[in-house]
């Protein structure tokens, strides 16, 4: 298993979200070969769920699609195995609570650890609810990412207390989906979440554009994309590969800043 | 009570991005219900505005009819806006204008809770955004053009199954684009706590009326209180005071549709498991990887694949028994009720009453029960009347 410290190491980590069986699993496990040959730094595999309440209609739709192809739990496992020696970056489960508890904490972590994904989101498991899931995922070496919204000013030292991976900064309030301007401002949530710990930083939400990577992956350690690369595919479909690589790479640079906007 | 558990039910599984709201939503309900001035305007608003208390009816045709216990009706169809949500909605609005909010935005299935909630937006001035799936603007279309005539404006939710639980799903979304100045009036006993327990306090009037009406006429207590269960408010209002009284038996009856053996019902009881949704962990309609299963009911008030969790609580102690009752058997009361008292019950009371039949038939002629009539029926006439063959035009 790769640690998710490594995707931050000595750079500013560029992270990418695809939903598993979007359009199907196994150009879903090609295009994440793909983000990790264009400089992604971290992959997200979002878990499709029926009801996705955090997110907005491009991750909505994609979720639809994949379950409507009858994408299963125990295939996307599959789809992961296939890949897991190929991987060189962490890769992330991202998936609502319910998948998880039903499918069982310790049996869905010890699988996970098996097929060497390092984390998981869970965007409807804040903190205080995380005591039956933590266990479980502490003895497989599964590290939970959590988040923190501009909204979450007095939680933030709970919550960075006992947070592992990295944490996940909400930009913007709202579900995710791209955004032309975010305007919240987020340097006094930063620099509280800094005082408190020294974990590393990724801003997700709303993030599309290599203006936008290269302005937030300055003020934290990394950035996060999902609803633009979702979409991406979504209009590509089986043919998505050559545009995939071709955005990444141009996020990718700039978050490491070869672009001046 | 730790994070709002109702034995292992309960919780709060919901983005970070709304844990301040609802902390904030929580300490100031705890403020308001201690302050003897948030009573009293709550319940000046119940009495003069919602016209409480609803009266407790001996229907003695029906039980002339059944011939078996003696059947009462708790008319909360004879509130303001024709259901008992009018309850729930009047302490919540008034809440969230304490709180400072000068928008509320709620979700609906049949309309009731959405006319309710544009009603109390209208009367406190307050913006209403009301979110409802587009099938159930198709089945309850008068509905929300009743809303609209009180001034909300009303989503047609497209995602999903286009019914109750998106239209959840899209309100909790809505909220957490803006919390600021926009509280969310929940409508039923369900979603992330603190709502499951403010909803049941502002319910729990109903059982308390039927407590000091069943002593006042007959002097003891009812020998079982039957009531709807879709997420379960009128039920948990009319059982609360009662939880404690073990010789009154508490039914909840909940869609089965076309047959809980079908794959058209949304029993959640007979055929749930445990899960996690909507903020809340209890029990719900899916399938073994979690994913939440399409339910069907005639009715739209009660197609929600999950429940309260103080509900999943009382069905794990044993203490309130969860029944399913078809489409045919409570259009059947639908009609019944209709023919022999003159009351045409919303078809989601209709299936408490389908229950309360059966029940009555085999319990003494000394014995009494009590039916939460949650709603009136008038929004359903077209649909029952499609749901037998004829046509006729809302």
């Amino acid at each position: 298993m790769i640690k998710i410290k490594e995707a931050f190491q000595n750079k500013k980590a560029f992270i990418a979200y695809l939903m598993a069986g979007d359009p199907d699993l196994q150009a879903c496990a090609n295009y994440i070969l793909t983000a990790q040959e264009a400089g992604a730094d971290l992959i997200e595999i979002g878990i499709p769920f029926s009801d996705p309440i955090a997110e907005g209609e491009v991750i909505q739709a994609a979720a639809a699609r994949a379950l409507s192809a009858g994408t299963r739990l125990d295939a996307i496992f599959d789809m992961v195995e296939s890949i897991k020696d190929k991987m060189r970056i962490p890769m992330v489960f991202m998936t609502y609570l319910n998948p998880v508890f039903v499918y069982g904490y310790d049996r869905f972590f010890a699988r996970c650890a098996k097929l060497g994904i390092s984390g998981i989101i869970i965007p409807d498991m804040p903190f205080e609810e995380q005591g039956e899931a933590k266990e479980p995922a502490e003895k497989h070496g599964i590290e939970i990412i959590t988040m923190i919204a501009p909204t979450s000013e007095k939680r933030i030292a709970d919550i960075t207390k006992n947070a592992q991976g990295f944490v996940y900064l909400v930009s913007s309030m709202g579900v995710t989906g791209v955004r032309s301007t975010i305007t919240t401002d987020l340097s006094s949530i930063i620099e509280s979440i800094r005082k408190t710990a020294s974990i590393p930083i990724a801003i997700g939400f709303g993030i599309s554009t290599p203006e936008q990577a290269q302005h937030f992956s300055k003020q934290a350690d990394g950035i996060i994309v999902g609803s633009a690369i979702v979409k991406l595919i979504g209009e590509h479909g089986h043919h998505a590969k050559q545009s995939l690589y071709d955005y990444i790479k141009t996020m990718k640079n700039a978050v490491m800043m070869d672009i001046i906007a | 009570m730790e994070n709002g558990r109702f034995g292992i039910f309960g919780g709060r599984y919901i983005p970070e991005t709304l844990m301040s709201a609802l902390l904030e939503l929580e300490e100031a309900y705890n403020n308001a219900k201690n302050d003897p001035a948030f009573q009293a305007e709550l319940n000046d608003l119940l009495a003069n505005y919602a016209g409480r208390p609803s009266l407790l009816y001996y229907a003695k045709s029906l039980t002339k009819e059944i011939g078996g216990a003696k059947i009462y009706l708790k008319r909360e169809d004879l509130n303001h806006t024709g259901s008992h949500k009018i309850n729930n909605v009047l302490g919540q609005a008034l809440l969230a204008k304490r709180m400072g909010k000068t928008r509320i935005i709620a979700e609906t299935g049949a309309g009731q809770h959405g006319v309710a909630a544009a009603t109390a937006a209208a009367l406190l001035c307050m913006d209403c955004e009301v979110f409802m799936g587009k099938e159930d603007t198709e089945r309850q279309s008068l509905n929300v053009y009743r809303m609209r005539l009180l001034g909300a404006k009303v989503h047609e939710v497209t995602s999903g199954t286009m019914t109750l639980k998106d239209a959840v799903n899209e309100t909790m979304r809505e909220w957490t684009k803006r919390v600021e100045d926009t509280h969310y009036v929940l409508g039923s006993v369900m979603g992330p706590h603190p709502f499951p327990t403010i909803v049941r306090d502002f319910q729990t009037i109903i059982g308390k009326e039927i407590r000091a009406q069943m002593m006042k006429t007959t002097g003891r207590l009812p020998d079982a209180i039957v009531a709807c269960v879709g997420g379960g408010s009128n039920a948990i209002g009319a059982f609360y005071d009662f939880i404690n009284d073990k010789t009154v038996r508490l039914i909840a009856c909940e869609a089965a549709g076309k047959g809980i053996d079908t794959q058209q019902h949304a029993a959640t009881m007979a055929r749930g498991s445990v899960g996690i949704l909507h903020g809340m962990k209890s029990l719900f309609c899916q399938d073994e990887f979690g994913q939440i299963m399409p339910v069907y009911s005639i009715s739209a008030g009660l197609d929600y694949p999950g429940i309260g969790p103080e509900h999943a609580s009382l069905h794990q102690s044993g203490r309130a028994e969860y029944i399913p009752i078809t489409d045919d058997e409570a259009v059947d009361a639908f009609e019944l009720l209709s023919r022999t008292e003159g009351i045409i019950p919303a078809i989601e009371s209709a299936h408490a009453v389908a229950h309360a039949i059966k029940l009555a038939k085999e319990m003494d002629k000394e014995k009494t029960i009590i039916i939460c009539l949650s709603g009136r029926g008038d929004k359903d006439v077209a649909a029952i009347a499609r749901y037998r063959g004829e046509s006729v035009r809302d």
